[in-house]
């Protein structure tokens, strides 16, 4: 849909149909190209500068400060090289957190992307009641994260955990022995790749579902038919050709799953002992709570490689997307 | 035949399952926050009790202290202002920008509309800490005034990139008619394109609002006073008093905001999503 651009045949240029059919060219429309273009450039520039000044320039600071030894407060800071990633590196919170970001990030998706195709598949058809139970299914994605964060924190509590008493009530454990799912790490790490995935598997499904809207429904029906089973059809047929759309989601996902820092921030506030640490929790503890603004960009720099791997991803599927 | 049926009512069944159980695992907590709302402390604090039913009857009591005890109200009215100006500045950026780009810039504005839309997956999490200096140095820090300036970052680039959409589904010869009858283009903008648009824009609108409700990180980053919180910060920050919770009122706040942005968002929703899709869908 929206990347079309005409690559082939360009359209004849704005207003030309018109003065053709309107015979003798008027005055001010001698140059309509020339005209639009410099009216299009003052109405898209407002945007362009203030995106320029929120993003580009914070975004260049961030590099400047990772080299250099800005805190909080203080006035003069000084170029100090690549000492801020030398002492990240060294330190085992950030490799901590590094390698529980890929874990968080990985896990998550994959976790999202295995429900959210079953779920969209299960949706595809309409049926009574539909709506509604679309409603249900979108609350996760749709309700501040942060209220919902705090409504797992109350599901998962130390002793009043709802969990817990339904597993205290069926005997697998005893009262006051059972699992204290935000306070041992393992259990910790799990918990918050949950509710991450709570979250996103409804924005996943929705993105699904605009995509099975577009696979034409013969093949799958003809396989049918012609006596393939529901598995063949599901493995060979519909899985394969929502492989561009489940690119979309992937993607997407990546990126809100990558770069978030809101479930863990208020679920376990990277503990117990880092054990839920990642790279943007750790770069707001450095660089906004403890002050230290030049650490706490260096580790945020850490997000920019997946980034520009997952923009150039998309980048490309927006040009094959023209192509075809 | 047979056969056929008992398959069809199998695939019936099965899809039935996956639905509840999804529905089920995904709506939960906010089932939990609802009847944790209306609980009375001691049902909620004494373990022997089944916690999926009410054992004491229901009370008002978390609401009354949420409402009449904490800074709950100003939040709500925080972001309520928060969001009106972040809309209009949105407004104000995005919708020349997406005109611009998608009629007057020939093949370059299809370029940088995808740049644009580029900028919308630089996260606040690479941002937050120059922005943090940024918002110190023009004393915004501590006010609402930080996230009101700073917001539009996130929601222009995605605006931009919805109304190209919508701009792009008008067809040409409308405005050409238009300016043919003696409207200037930036008359045939203001007079015809955009209030042909206007479902359109009232999809940036609740977009846009919605996102301003929904952000955390900004507003957790440059934020600290009650009295200037936002909603989402809010609430879990300052209805936590020391090690103690209110689960309650902290379950009834997180329920009041959620839904009804909740049912705002699902009524636009498939609009966002043909945004998102990024020409994977035709």
């Amino acid at each position: 849909m929206a990347m079309k651009v005409e690559d082939h045949a360009p359209p004849p240029p704005v207003g030309m149909a018109a003065r053709s059919l309107e015979g003798p060219r008027v005055p001010w429309r001698r140059t309509p190209e020339g005209r639009a273009q410099l009216l299009g450039i003052c109405m898209f520039s407002p945007a362009v500068l203030y995106l320029a000044a929120l993003i580009g320039v914070p975004l260049v600071l961030a590099f400047v400060y990772a080299f250099t030894d800005v805190k909080v407060g203080s006035a003069s800071s000084h170029w100090v090289g690549w000492e801020n990633f030398r002492s990240i590196l060294q330190s085992p919170s950030f490799r901590q957190a590094l390698v529980n970001s890929f874990i968080f990030t990985i896990v998550s998706q994959v976790l999202v992307i295995v429900g959210s195709t079953i779920l969209s598949l299960a949706l595809e058809d309409k049926f009574h009641g539909r709506g509604f139970v679309r409603f249900l299914i979108l609350l996760p994605w749709v309700a501040p994260i942060s209220l919902g964060a705090i409504g797992w924190k109350w599901i998962l509590d130390s002793l009043y955990s709802v969990i817990n008493w339904v597993l205290v009530a069926l005997h697998f454990y005893k009262p006051f022995s059972a699992p204290m799912w935000l306070g041992e790490p393992h259990l910790a790490m799990a918990s918050v790749i949950l509710v991450h995935t709570w979250r996103l598997l409804p924005f996943s499904t929705v993105i699904l579902l605009a995509g099975l809207t577009a696979i034409p429904k013969d093949i799958p029906e003809a396989a049918e038919v012609d006596g393939a089973g529901f598995w063949r059809i599901l493995f060979q047929i519909n899985i394969p050709m929502m492989l561009p759309i489940i690119n979309v989601a992937v993607l997407f996902g990546i990126i809100f799953t990558f770069t978030d820092m809101t479930v863990v921030y208020i679920l376990t506030a990277g503990g117990p002992f880092d054990s839920t640490q990642v790279l943007p929790s750790l770069a707001f503890f450095t660089g906004i709570l403890a002050g230290d603004l030049s650490q706490g960009a260096a580790i945020s720099l850490f997000l920019v490689p997946i980034l520009v791997i997952v923009a150039y991803l998309m980048l490309r599927m927006a040009h094959r997307a023209e192509i075809t | 035949m047979q056969r056929g049926a008992l398959r069809a009512i199998g695939y019936h069944a099965a899809r039935w399952a996956v639905v509840i159980v999804f529905a089920v695992l995904l709506a939960f907590p906010f089932y939990w926050m609802l009847i944790t709302t209306f609980k009375k402390t001691a049902d909620l604090y004494t373990l022997e009790n089944n916690p999926f039913i009410f054992n004491l009857p229901p009370t008002l009591e978390h609401l009354r202290l949420l409402f009449g005890q904490t800074s709950y109200l100003r939040w709500v009215t925080n972001t309520a202002i928060v969001g009106v100006l972040v809309v209009a500045i949105t407004l104000v950026l995005a919708l020349p920008a997406a005109y611009a780009l998608t009629r007057l810039t020939g093949r370059w504005g299809q370029r940088i509309g995808i740049g644009i839309f580029l900028t919308y997956l630089v996260p606040p999490t690479l941002l937050f800490i120059p922005l943090s200096r940024v918002v110190s140095l023009l004393n915004l820090q501590d006010t609402i005034w930080s996230v009101v300036v700073v917001y539009p970052s996130f929601t222009v680039p995605f605006s931009i990139w919805l109304l190209m959409g919508f701009f792009k589904s008008i067809p040409r010869e409308l405005e050409d008619a238009a300016m043919v009858d003696g409207l200037t283009r930036l008359g045939a903008f203001v007079k015809l394109v955009v209030p042909i648009s206007l479902s359109g824009i009232l999809t940036v609108v609740i977009f846009t609002f919605t996102l301003v409700t929904q952000e955390f990180v900004y507003a957790l980053t440059f934020i600290s006073p009650e009295s200037q919180q936002m909603l989402g910060v809010g609430v879990p920050t300052f209805l936590v008093r020391g090690d103690v919770y209110y689960w309650g009122s902290l379950m009834a706040a997180c329920l009041i905001a959620s839904v009804p942005i909740a049912i705002l968002y699902n009524l636009f929703l498939d609009r966002f999503i043909a945004g998102f899709t990024v020409g994977a869908v035709k």
